[in-house]
């Protein structure tokens, strides 16, 4: 369980988070909805500490993640999966050894099972032999799926994916809505997707919150959202769809 | 009508002494969080060791090009400036000292910084501004301990041999030039040297190289750290290391010259 409660951050005097309320159930998925620029990527680096929110707090499981010290939020992370929006691949590293990082630090497996679960969690994301390529070498799509792969290969209790399916065609963004659902399905994940899909959101989505102005204008379950009253909710649905 | 905004100069020097002091501040706990994250596990030898290639084999060409150069003309300057005394003799011992106390550690250092510290300021910066440290902080990994420790520990023990191998070379370059071209009996060269130039010398020598080391790997790697604004800002980053860390280990050449002087 997340809960961010009222959160506010400025960089150089430009506000744009203005008192961000929200709770992320957990074992559930959520999905925050909003126009580019609006703060999505920023709110989301507050949910695992990579930002510090001038005001408000965030707590994890009850625990307040901008009171930690350096090696408690360091230890801390361990629960978390994320996927950048751009997808943030080491690029001195090759595909399979970015996605066996986190096993590497953190698993105390052979090298053997690292090797197996780095080609299960690329096969879950469509890739194939392309294990010894560098980042460089691959399209921003694959990109986002070795990021995808390598945020989900520690089977963390949270992942935060950030735009998992832009940038993709159609067959792949229905399969990575379908992981997403997966893997919460299966280890019962706390997800939370930021996600400019509307289609694709409302049926993964057990929550959906739109982010505007440094605000959250609504939220609730896909049927509140497409139910919702509020003018700006209203006008990005029916441009979106 | 246009607005004047008219700083005097005690307010130029006001806001640029706050930057300073700002900038320094957060250089310290740059360096705070450095300590921590090194004296914590897991040690991190294979990316140390790789460091240690980088900065030590992969400088040696340059070293060594610099060194011999750098080592005759000194000899040539030299040879030609104590003809005048009839103190060709001393040539050997003058370079020596002047070798392995000051030319050998500064200038490995300067080019090492050159080198080596943009490199590295370049492949921070360039993971910064790309959000891989961003990533490694969510994975667990303190990007700290990861990059910068084994960059420091490698640049604390290389510095070092690299400073001998410029004191051996450079020295090697003066003999040339004195024997072949100033035509100083070599024995004078050598016994000269020997008697000279102490262990003590080459120890104080060595020291200050690791200083230097460990100065031009932390704040090559904090300038690194610390980029801002894309592909422009990390181009901005490298060419701070160099300036940043060269001026730093010149000024601190001074002082600590004037330690070791005093107290060995
Ligand atoms: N590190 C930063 N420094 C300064 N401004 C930032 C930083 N990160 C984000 N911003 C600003 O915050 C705003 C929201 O960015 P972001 O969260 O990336 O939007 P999005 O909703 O598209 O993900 C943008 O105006 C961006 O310029
Ligand atoms: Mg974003």
């Amino acid at each position: 369980m997340i809960q961010l409660i009222n959160i506010r951050k400025s960089f150089n005097g430009n506000q744009v988070l203005k008192g961000v309320n929200l709770h992320i159930p957990k074992g559930k998925v959520t999905v925050i909805l909003g126009p580019s620029g609006c703060g999505k990527s920023v709110l989301m680096k507050h949910m695992i500490g990579l930002l510090v929110p001038d005001e408000g707090r965030v707590q994890v499981d009850g625990v307040d993640i901008h009171r930690l010290d350096d090696a408690r939020l360091n230890k801390f992370r361990k629960k978390f999966g994320m996927l950048f929006q751009s997808a943030a691949l080491f690029d001195s590293l090759t595909v399979g050894e970015n996605v066996a990082f986190p096993l590497v630090e953190h698993a105390s497996f052979s090298k053997r099972a690292i090797d197996d679960r780095v080609q299960e969690c690329l096969a879950l994301v469509g890739l194939q032999n392309i294990v010894h390529k560098m980042p460089s070498e691959l399209s921003g799509g694959m990109r986002k799926r070795v990021g995808l792969a390598r945020a989900i290969a520690l089977q963390p209790e949270i992942i935060l994916y950030d735009e998992p399916t832009t940038g993709l065609d159609p067959l792949m963004t229905d399969a990575i809505n379908h992981l997403i659902i997966d893997t919460q399905k299966k280890l019962s994940v706390t997800s939370v997707v930021i996600s400019h899909d509307i289609e694709g959101t409302f049926e993964v989505a057990h929550k959906v919150a739109v982010l505007h102005e440094g605000v959250i204008v609504a939220e609730g379950s896909s049927r509140d959202i497409t139910g919702s009253s509020h003018p700006f909710v209203q006008k990005f649905l029916s441009k979106r769809s | 009508m246009t607005q004047l905004n008219f700083q005097g100069p005690f307010e130029v020097a006001g806001s640029g002494l706050m930057t300073f002091i700002r900038y320094l501040g957060d250089f310290f706990l740059f360096v705070r969080s450095y300590f921590l994250w090194n004296f914590r596990p897991p040690w991190r030898w294979a990316l140390t060791f790789k460091q240690m290639e980088f900065i030590g084999i992969y400088s040696l060409p340059i070293i060594v090009l610099t060194a011999t150069f750098s080592g005759m003309v000194f000899g040539l300057q030299i040879g030609y400036a104590f003809r005048a005394f009839n103190a060709e003799s001393m040539v050997g011992s003058t370079v020596g000292l002047a070798l392995t106390r000051e030319i050998g550690p500064v200038f490995a250092s300067l080019m090492v910084a050159a080198r080596a510290g943009s490199a590295m300021a370049a492949e921070i910066g360039s993971m910064k501004v790309t959000e891989q440290l961003d990533a490694m902080s969510t994975m667990a990994v303190n990007p700290i301990q990861y990059l910068v420790v084994p960059r420091v520990t490698a640049g604390v023990l290389v510095v070092p041999l690299l400073s001998i191998v410029y004191i051996a070379v450079g020295i090697l370059g003066a003999y040339v030039v004195s024997i072949y071209m100033l035509h100083i009996p070599d024995v004078y060269f050598i016994q000269k040297l020997e008697y000279y130039v102490d262990p003590s010398d080459v120890m104080g020598g060595v020291v200050k190289a690791a200083v230097f080391g460990f100065l031009l790997a932390l704040i090559s790697c904090y300038c690194g750290y610390r980029t801002e604004g894309g592909a422009e800002g990390v181009g901005r980053s490298t060419t701070k290391a160099v300036v940043v860390s060269s001026v730093t280990i010149l000024v601190t050449d001074y002082f600590l010259t004037s330690w070791i002087l005093e107290f060995f």
